[in-house]
C-alpha cells in the first residue's frame, strides 16, 4: 500500500506545490490516504491498483507471445511447459478482465472526474467507496494468491466441467471474483445514486458530459449483471467444495447452464469495459477538435441501448455449445442490433471532427487511434455473430484479435488517452506532450502488429489456448510477437511520460485543452471539496466563450 | 443551451455549510437530499439482491423442470410445519421491523429498541428452527449432491451431533451478551442497558426456537419406528399418522448395496411404474441429491442473508440507544426495514416452492 501511494503522493513534498491547498495536499500521512473518504484520493489509489494489475497481466501477455516464438512440437523442449502455458494464459485473462479492465475507467477516472465533472463534493456514499476500494485489495489478494499457489489453468472463464476437475485454485480465484463482483456493484452503486439524486442545480440529465451518460450506463450494467456472476461463481467454489452437482453432469448436473450464468453476466460486462471508453472518447473528440459534440442526444441514448441491448446476446458466446436453432438465430439477430448504437457513436465522434479545429496533441492522437481501432473491433465482431462464420472461426485466433481489438484497442487506449487529457487535473503536472505522442504512435503500431496477424492465424485455422502450433504459422506468430514486445516498449514509453511529468512537468493550468466541462473550472489539482463555491452549470459543449490566454497558458470562459 | 441556473455562492450558503447537523454528511445539501440517496441506494442493492438469487431460483426452475418427480419425492422430507411456523415468524418480524420504522419517525426510542429486539428474536428463532431442520436431515444422510446418502429403511442414522454443533455460535454469543449485561448492570450505564437487554433476549431467543423446531419434528415423527433412533427426533418421513392415503405411497427402489433393503415408503404422488424405472430412480445423489444441494443453496444463502440483517439490526438498536433517531434523521432505520421485507419476501418464495410441493 505504501508502494501504491508513493507516486502520487509526490507533489505533496514537491515545494511548489506546498503553497496552496488542494487535494493532494490537504492531510499527509498514510492514513490519511488508506481512510480517505475523498473520491479523488480513492480514484487515485484505484487508478496505481489497476495499473499494477496491468503491469502484471501485460508481463504475462509478453510470456505468452514469447513462448510462441517457436511452434513448439516437441513440448519438453519450448521455453514454457505445456502446463505452464497454461497457467499463464489463464492468469493473463483473469488479471486483465477483472482486476484491470472492468474497473479501469469507471473505478480510477470514473470515481475521480463523476463528482467534479457533476458539480458535487463528493459521491452519494463515501464510505462504501472506500469500500469498494478494499474489496477491489481483498479480490486482488485472492488472485494473486491463485497465481502463487500455481495451477490455476481453467482460462479465465472458468468453464465446468473442467474447472470442477481441475487441481488448481479455483476455488481462490472463483471468490477473489466473487469479491471484486461486490466491489464493482458497491461503484456502480454509487454512481447511480449521485448521478440522480446529487446533481446540483441547474444540472439537468442533458446538461451531463456525454462521459457521465457513458459512465451511468456502465453502472446500470454493474448492478443488474455482477449479482449473476457473484451466485455462479459461489455455486462453482460450493460445487469444488462439496459437490453440490448443479453444474456437474456426473451428478445430473448442466455444465452448459454454467455458461449461460457465466455470459449472463461476462457478455454484459463486455460493455461494462467499452462504455466508459466511448465516454471518454465523446470528451476527447469535442474538447480537442474544440467544437461541440455532434449528436449529443443520440451519444447519451445510444450508451443507455447498449448497456440494455448487452443484455439480450449472452447466447452468441455458445454457438457451438450446443443450444435450440431458433434460440441460436434470435442470439445472433440481437447480437447484430447492438451494432447499431456503436456505430452511431463512430459516426458522431467523426462529425465532431469535421470542421472542427483539431489540436494533433496526446489525448486526441489516442482518441483517433481508439477510432480506428474500435472500429476494427467492432466490424470483426459481426464476423462472430453471425452464424455460418461464427461456427468456422469460434475459439480461434479470430476471436482472440476481435477482443483484443475492443478490449485493449477500444478500452486501454481510451483509457491511456483519458489519462492523459485529465492527467494535468489529477496532479497539477504537465506532461511531455511529444513523449505523449511518441507513446501513441508506438502503442499504434505495435499493436495492429500484434493482433492484425492473429485475425489471419484465425481464419487459417490456429485454435487459441494451444501452446504449440504447425510450423506454417511461424511467421505470423513471430510477427505478433514482435508487436507485442512493441506494444510493450509503447506503453514504458507512456509510464516514463507520466512519471517524468510528476517530477519534472510544468504546472498545470486550471483548463490547458480548453475544455467546458466543469472539471475545467476548478483548479488543478482540484481543492479537497472540488469547488470553493458552487458552479455554474452550463452546456458542457459549448466552446463559443472559451478563450485562450496567453498568459497563463491556460484556457477561459468569458463572461 | 444557455449557462446558469445555479444560484451564485452567498454568505448563506457558507453559513448553512457550518450549520451541518451531525447526522447530516457533509456532501449533502440537506436531509432530503441524504435520505433519499439512501432510499436509492437500498432499492438498487435490492435489485442486486433479487438478481443474487436469480441465479438458484433458475436452476430450481431448470431441474424441477427436468425431473419433476425428484422435486415432489424429496419435498416429502421437508417439514412443512416447521416451514410454515417459519413464514409467520419472518412475517411477524416484518411487522415489528415496519413498526420499528414508524417508532423512529415519531421519535419514541423505548419502542423502537423494543421493535427492534423483537425482530432480532424472530429472527434469532427462525435460525433456531433452521438448525434443527438441518441438523435432522444431516443425521438422516440427506446431503447435497455427491454426500447424498439413499434413503434405507435400517438404515443407520448419524450419532453426530450436528444439532450441537449449530448451537455452538449461539451458546457463545448468549454467554458473551450476558456477560455484557451483567457489566452493564454493574457499571450502570444506561446505554449498555438499553443495548444489552435486547441482545440478550434476542440470543436467548435462538434456544426458543430450536426447543420449537425439537417439538414440532417430535410431533411429525410420532408413533414412527425410528422416532427413538435419535435425540433430534429422526424421521418424520416414515410417518404413518392418520390421513394418509396409502394408496399413493410408492416405493423408491434402493440403489444403495445394503442387501435386499427394504424400501422407504413415501409419501408422494408418482406412479409406481414411473420410479421404478432405472433411469428415474430418483434416491440418488444425481436426483434427490441435486435437489438437497438446492435446497441447501436457496435456504442457505438466505439464512446468510438473516445474518446479515440480524448485524445492521444490532447496529441499529446501538444507534437508538444513542438517540440518534428523529423525524429528520430515520433513513437508516427505514432502509433496514426495506431490506428486511426482502428477506422476507424471498422467504415467502422459497417456502412453497420447497416446501409445498406435494
Amino acid at each position: 500500500m505504501s508502494v501504491v501511494t508513493n507516486p502520487v503522493t509526490m507533489p505533496a513534498t514537491h515545494p511548489e506545490a506546498g503553497k496552496e491547498d488542494n487535494y493532494l495536499t490537504h492531510s499527509s500521512g498514510f492514513l490519511s490516504w488508506a481512510l480517505t473518504l475523498d473520491h479523488k484520493r480513492i480514484g487515485m489509489m484505484y487508478l496505481v491498483g489497476v495499473m499494477s494489475a496491468f503491469a502484471l497481466g501485460g508481463v504475462l501477455a509478453l510470456m505468452i507471445r514469447l513462448h510462441l516464438w517457436t511452434p513448439n512440437l516437441e513440448a519438453n523442449q519450448a521455453w514454457l511447459l505445456n502446463k505452464t502455458y497454461n497457467q499463464v494464459f489463464t492468469l493473463h485473462g483473469a488479471v486483465m478482465v477483472f482486476l484491470f479492465i472492468i474497473p479501469s475507467i469507471p473505478a480510477a477516472l470514473g470515481n475521480f472526474l463523476l463528482p467534479i465533472m457533476l458539480g458535487t463534493k463528493d459521491v452519494a456514499f463515501p464510505r462504501l467507496n472506500l469500500g469498494s476500494f478494499y474489496l477491489w485489495i481483498a479480490g486482488a489478494i485472492f488472485f494473486l494468491f491463485s497465481l502463487f499457489a500455481t495451477g490455476l489453468d481453467t482460462g479465465w472463464t472458468f468453464y465446468t466441467p473442467y474447472s470442477i476437475e481441475s487441481q488448481g485454485p479455483v476455488i481462490a480465484a472463483t471468490l477473489g471474483v466473487f469479491i471484486l463482483g461486490f466491489s464493482s456493484i458497491f461503484t456502480g452503486l454509487n454512481f447511480i445514486v449521485t448521478i440522480n439524486t446529487m446533481r446540483p442545480p441547474g444540472m439537468t440529465w442533458f446538461r451531463m458530459p456525454l462521459f457521465l451518460w457513458a459512465v451511468y450506463s456502465t453502472s446500470i450494467i454493474q448492478v443488474l449483471a455482477t449479482p449473476v456472476l457473484g451466485i455462479t461463481m459461489l455455486l462453482l467454489a460450493a460445487e469444488k467444495l462439496l459437490g453440490i452437482g448443479i453444474f456437474d453432469s456426473r451428478l445430473n448436473g448442466d455444465p452448459i447452464a454454467f455458461q449461460h450464468f457465466f455470459w449472463f453476466y461476462s457478455h454484459p460486462a463486455v460493455y461494462i469495459m467499452i462504455l466508459p471508453a466511448m465516454g471518454i472518447i465523446s470528451e476527447l473528440m469535442s474538447v480537442h477538435s474544440h467544437k461541440g459534440i455532434f449528436g449529443y442526444r443520440m451519444i447519451a441514448y445510444s450508451s443507455v441501448a447498449i448497456a440494455l441491448f448487452g443484455f439480450l446476446v449472452w447466447g452468441h458466446h455458445m454457438f457451438t455449445s450446443g443450444m435450440a436453432d431458433v434460440t441460436t438465430i434470435v442470439f445472433s439477430a440481437l447480437t447484430f442490433t447492438v451494432s447499431i448504437p456503436s456505430a452511431i457513436k463512430v459516426f458522431n465522434w467523426i462529425g465532431t471532427m469535421y470542421q472542427g479545429t483539431v489540436s494533433l496533441n496526446t489525448p486526441m492522437v489516442y482518441a483517433l487511434a481508439f477510432i480506428f481501432l474500435f472500429t476494427i473491433g467492432g466490424l470483426t465482431g459481426l464476423f462472430l455473430g453471425a452464424l455460418s462464420t461464427d461456427m468456422h472461426l469460434h475459439a480461434t485466433y479470430f476471436v482472440i484479435a476481435h477482443f483484443h481489438y475492443v478490449m485493449m484497442g477500444g478500452t486501454l487506449i481510451a483509457f491511456l488517452g483519458g489519462l492523459f487529457h485529465w492527467w494535468p487535473k489529477m496532479t497539477g503536472k504537465m506532461f511531455n506532450d511529444f513523449g505523449g505522442i511518441l507513446s501513441a504512435s508506438i502503442i499504434f503500431v505495435g499493436f495492429n502488429l500484434t493482433f492484425l496477424p492473429q485475425f489471419v492465424l484465425g481464419t487459417r485455422g490456429m485454435p487459441r489456448r494451444y501452446a504449440s502450433y504447425k510450423p506454417e504459422f511461424q511467421l505470423l506468430h513471430q510477427l505478433s510477437t514482435i508487436g507485442a514486445l512493441m506494444l510493450g516498449v509503447g506503453l514504458l514509453v507512456a509510464l516514463l511520460v507520466l512519471l517524468h511529468s510528476l517530477f519534472y512537468g510544468s504546472k498545470a493550468p486550471k483548463n490547458p485543452w480548453g475544455g467546458a466541462t466543469l472539471e475545467w473550472e476548478c483548479s488543478s489539482p482540484p481543492p479537497h471539496d472540488n469547488f470553493s463555491s458552487a458552479p455554474t452549470v452550463g452546456d458542457p459543449y459549448d466552446f463559443s466563450k472559451i478563450e485562450f490566454d496567453p498568459k497563463t497558458g491556460s484556457y477561459f470562459k468569458k463572461k | 443551451m444557455t449557462t446558469a441556473v445555479a444560484p451564485s455562492p452567498t454568505d448563506h450558503e457558507h453559513d448553512a455549510h457550518h450549520e451541518h447537523p451531525a447526522w447530516l454528511a457533509h456532501h449533502f445539501d440537506d436531509a432530503e437530499q441524504q435520505f433519499d440517496a439512501g432510499k436509492l441506494g437500498m432499492w438498487i442493492f435490492l435489485v442486486t439482491e433479487v438478481l443474487f438469487f436469480s441465479g438458484m431460483f433458475c436452476a430450481y426452475a431448470l431441474y424441477r423442470n427436468r425431473n419433476p418427480e425428484v422435486f415432489e419425492f424429496c419435498s416429502t422430507f421437508l417439514n412443512e410445519k416447521l416451514g410454515a411456523i417459519n413464514t409467520g415468524v419472518l412475517l411477524f418480524s416484518s411487522l415489528t421491523m415496519a413498526w420499528a420504522v414508524r417508532a423512529s419517525q415519531l421519535k419514541q426510542t423505548k419502542t423502537l429498541i423494543g421493535m427492534l429486539g423483537a425482530t432480532l428474536g424472530c429472527a434469532a428463532i427462525f435460525l433456531g428452527v433452521k438448525a434443527v431442520e438441518y441438523s435432522h436431515k444431516w443425521g438422516l444422510g440427506l446431503f447435497p449432491g455427491k454426500y447424498y446418502v439413499s434413503q434405507v429403511e435400517g438404515a443407520p442414522h448419524s450419532t453426530v451431533p450436528y444439532l450441537w454443533y449449530l448451537c455452538i455460535p449461539a451458546l457463545i454469543l448468549l454467554v458473551a451478551f450476558v456477560l455484557y449485561y451483567v457489566y452493564a448492570f454493574v457499571s450502570a450505564s444506561k446505554f449498555h442497558l438499553r443495548v444489552a437487554g435486547p441482545l440478550v433476549v434476542a440470543a436467548s431467543c435462538f434456544f426458543g426456537g430450536v426447543k420449537l423446531g425439537q417439538v414440532l419434528e417430535a410431533e411429525e415423527s410420532h408413533g414412527d419406528s425410528h422416532a427413538s433412533a435419535g435425540a433430534d427426533a429422526h424421521g418424520h418421513e416414515h410417518s404413518d399418522h392418520a390421513g394418509h392415503d396409502h394408496a399413493k405411497e410408492v416405493s423408491a427402489p434402493s440403489v444403495n448395496l445394503l442387501g435386499e433393503a427394504e424400501v422407504v415408503t413415501h409419501d408422494v404422488a408418482v406412479s409406481p411404474a414411473e420410479t421404478n424405472t432405472p433411469e428415474s430412480n430418483v434416491n440418488q445423489k444425481g436426483m434427490a441429491g441435486l435437489f438437497f444441494s438446492i435446497y441447501y443453496c436457496m435456504t442457505g444463502v438466505h439464512a446468510f442473508h438473516i445474518l446479515g440483517g440480524m448485524a445492521v439490526i444490532t447496529w441499529l438498536i446501538v444507534k437508538s440507544a444513542r438517540f440518534e433517531f428523529h423525524s429528520k434523521y430515520y433513513g437508516p432505520v427505514d432502509n433496514v426495514g426495506l431490506y428486511w421485507h426482502l428477506v422476507d419476501f424471498i422467504w415467502i418464495y422459497l417456502f412453497p416452492l420447497l416446501y409445498l410441493i406435494t
